[in-house]
């Protein structure tokens, strides 16, 4: 009495299927565009198939159950896939939702018996409830590690050290300075100074949207670490605006040398260093 | 009782400092340091800090103390090699060791000194009119 549900479904399992699809082809009208409806069966059929042999009479009640792990497996790499190709929140939701109620409306159409399609309807209900929370956070574990990559490539990339001339570096910021840009950002410096015997570092700011007081003590911070390191430290890009709002807050910025635009940083260093760069003569 | 070695090179005082610093020792090579500048009569003084891991605030003032020191005593202070972990560390301790030299390494720390005393000796040069070939061998 109790596995009825159990031999029903493995019995009906290609009607669940076929209702399951209908079901999902009425409320997937949004995103046909992401997976095609050959995909969407095969997928749905894996999942189905998968879980239906692996339901029985002792686990029915258990979602922990080890048994479940293949199912809980092709759940993940769906949602995982699914969160990366940007499908939301709700359709990945109603895709094991929709599951749900393909079964029980089958459960519907063979037993007749109130009571017993009750609990039965409750031990699916509970089971394939359990199966969406796990959905669920590995669908946002999915969208959380594209996060995490694409800050780890920000942060990679906003931080290059370059060699413009022997014993000069160049580092251009894009983008806001907070303390932990500021920190990546003086680490790499500094290591670079050691790494190639610079004496002279330029950091360009003229992708710095806007300089406020922390930036400004941020920049100070990485000037006076590059003095103690035995290097000069020059800042150039600095903006009109830049200057305004620098001036009106009050900071005091007359101990670093600053520069317009990264040539005229280029040319102080070069003086600095006793270079001269001239153009070539040409003889007739 | 451990010492730090303080050698000397021509003109110049020479510290190389291979230990991690505690406060007596650090105290000490203040005293010392600044008795052989006035024994010497040295113009510059070199402090290697390249094998150095940990400045705390104190030694961080020690070394400005040092400078400013040796400066009132006519010879200049150029602290070289201090790792990029150190550097920031004194920076967010809020000392940027103003005052004192810095330079990459021991080679251009030495550099740096003697083109200072040369700039001293012209600027006699001028004032005296001598001829300071002598001295600058």
């Amino acid at each position: 009495m109790k596995n009825d549900s159990i031999k029903i479904f493995q019995k009906k399992k290609h009607a669940v299927l076929e209702k399951w699809i209908k079901i999902q082809s009425q409320d997937q009208g949004l995103s046909d565009d992401l997976i095609t409806n050959e995909d969407l069966r095969v997928q749905s059929e894996d999942l189905l198939f998968s879980f239906i042999d692996n339901l029985t009479d002792a686990n029915i009640d258990n979602s922990e159950s080890r048994d479940f792990e293949s199912v809980i497996d092709i759940l993940s790499s769906i949602s995982i896939s699914r969160a990366k190709q940007g499908y939301s929140p709700r359709e990945t939701g109603n895709y094991v939702f929709s599951l749900k109620e393909a079964l029980l409306s089958i459960l519907n159409e063979e037993i007749k018996d109130p009571s017993v399609l009750y609990t039965q309807s409750m031990a699916i209900n509970k089971l394939i409830d359990s199966f969406s929370i796990s959905t669920f956070e590995t669908f946002i574990k999915g969208r959380e590690d594209v996060i995490f990559r694409q800050t780890d490539e920000i942060t990679q990339i906003s931080t290059p050290v370059i060699r413009v001339w022997d014993g000069i570096l160049a580092l251009p910021i894009i983008g806001t300075l907070d303390s932990s840009r500021t920190q990546v950002v003086m680490e790499s410096l500094l290591q670079e100074i050691v790494d190639t015997g610079s004496s002279i570092a330029i950091l360009d700011i003229s992708g710095v949207p806007a300089v406020d007081s922390l930036v400004a003590q941020h920049l100070i911070k990485t000037v006076s670490a590059t003095r103690l390191m035995g290097a000069e430290c020059i800042i150039s890009g600095i903006r009109p605006e830049i200057a305004q709002t620098v001036v009106h807050l009050g900071i005091d910025l007359s101990t670093i040398i600053t520069k317009s635009t990264l040539a005229s940083a280029l040319k102080t260093a070069f003086v600095m260093l006793n270079l001269e760069v001239n153009k070539k003569q040409r003889i007739k | 009782m451990e010492k730090i070695p303080i050698l000397r090179m021509g003109h110049f005082l020479l510290v190389t400092i291979q230990v991690d610093l505690y406060d007596q020792l650090a105290e000490n090579l203040e005293a010392d340091l600044l008795n052989m500048v006035s024994k010497t009569n040295a113009k510059g003084v070199l402090i290697d800090v390249s094998s150095v891991s940990i400045i705390d605030s104190f030694m961080g003032r020690i070394l400005g103390n040092i400078a400013t020191m040796s400066k009132i005593m006519d010879a200049d202070t150029v602290v070289v090699g201090m790792q990029p972990a150190v550097a920031i560390t004194l920076v967010e301790l809020g000392l940027p060791l103003k005052g004192v030299y810095t330079a990459l390494n021991v080679e251009k720390g030495m550099q740096l000194l003697r083109s200072k005393i040369l700039l001293e000796e012209e600027d006699q040069e001028d004032e005296y009119d001598d001829d300071g070939t002598d001295s600058s061998e």
